[in-house]
């Protein structure tokens, strides 16, 4: 319970600072589970990320994911809100205050000048967790940064649904682990 | 056509639990192609403001579509359809993990799509920088946001620290 509570709390504190959406501070949950409270190694923090993943719905969702780690059901249910209730609760005093403020060029300006901010914050995201990945791999790392980047090339050069890519990894994953 | 709160719901129940690899992409269908509640332009405004407001994309995007067609009523039920089926769905895919997930099986898959879906948000984020078109000093900008997150900076501090120069640039980018 004092873990769920702890995980709670520093989850709530990034959901206000999560400019970029939940896995802009994908590095901060590792920080926070992995390195500072020790809940889980690096291997089970990539696998609970995938895990998120082979399910439909927000990506934040992995933060669920975590909190049945640590205290099962209600821990998923007490994570995801613990990530979702603070920044939810200020999207909906902005839209209160949006049509006041639509129009308005300061406003249009701060958007466009987070944008940079926020992609960097993505791309670092992407990559550390390509980086977590490779502990899943054990000694195959260069096939694990290999199916890496032809996702991201496959998904940047096609329209097709990353659905494939992801089936496809998981075949390759059964394949030369399993 | 104006949504209940009601309709809002139903469309991002159907929305959450369609969503594989994230729910942006799914929310544009249903709003603008299967239900024509709004048009791309629209989405694509609010889509934005979710983004630039800090948490889940999909769930602020959600909140400011709620909230437009049926103020605080409208938010809570598009964000209660969107997350109902997907944490039910994540329940269950725990439990079976927990009893499964020893398997070799299983750790093969998850190895897999972990690193495919590192790849699928790299590749995502090229496309938004793609559609962004941004300036040189934005450029620098995302670079060293990018830099400074891979050398474990807390994130506060990266956003305060270039927030200032992001909306400079910003400013300059509109004055040429």
């Amino acid at each position: 319970m004092t873990d769920l509570l702890a995980l709670m709390a520093g989850l709530a504190q990034l959901s206000i600072i999560a400019v970029g959406g939940g896995s802009a501070v994908l590095g901060d949950m590792h920080r926070l589970i992995v390195e500072e409270h020790g809940w889980m190694d690096d291997a089970s923090f990539a696998r609970s990320y995938a895990l998120a993943q082979a399910s439909p719905g927000p990506n934040v969702l992995v933060v669920g994911v975590f909190g049945w780690h640590v205290a099962g059901p209600l821990g998923l249910l007490g994570a995801t809100i613990a990530m979702c209730g603070p920044a939810g609760l200020l999207a909906l005093g902005f839209s209160t205050m949006r049509a006041r403020l639509t129009g308005a060029i300061w406003l249009r300006r701060i958007e466009r000048g987070m944008v940079p901010v926020a992609l960097g914050l993505v791309t670092a995201s992407a990559l550390l967790l390509g980086e977590t990945a490779l502990a899943t791999w054990g000694n195959l790392p260069l096939v694990a940064m290999g199916l890496t980047a032809a996702t991201a090339g496959f998904v940047f050069l096609t329209k097709a649904s990353p659905l494939w890519m992801l089936g496809g990894g998981a075949v390759l994953g059964i394949l030369l682990l399993g | 056509m104006s949504p209940t709160a009601k309709n809002l719901f139903t469309a991002y129940f159907q929305v959450g639990i369609s969503s594989f690899g994230g729910a942006n992409a799914w929310a544009r269908r249903m709003l603008v192609e299967k239900r024509g509640w709004l048009t791309d332009r629209e989405f694509a405004e609010r889509l934005g403001l979710g983004q630039v407001l800090p948490g889940p994309n999909a769930m602020n995007t959600a909140i400011i579509v709620g909230h437009g067609f049926c103020g605080v009523r409208g938010a809570a039920a598009a964000v209660a359809g969107l997350f109902a089926g997907p944490l039910i769905i994540l329940s269950m895919l725990c439990l079976l993990y927990d009893r499964f997930g020893h398997l070799g099986v299983v750790r093969g898959a998850l190895a897999g799509v972990a690193s495919a879906a590192a790849g699928m948000m790299l590749g995502t984020a090229f496309k938004l920088v793609r559609g962004a078109r941004p300036s040189a000093p934005m450029v620098a900008i995302g670079l060293t946001a990018l830099g400074l997150a891979l050398w474990r900076l807390p994130l506060p501090w990266i956003i305060l620290g270039l927030a200032p120069l992001g909306i400079l640039a910003a400013y300059l980018e509109a004055r040429r």
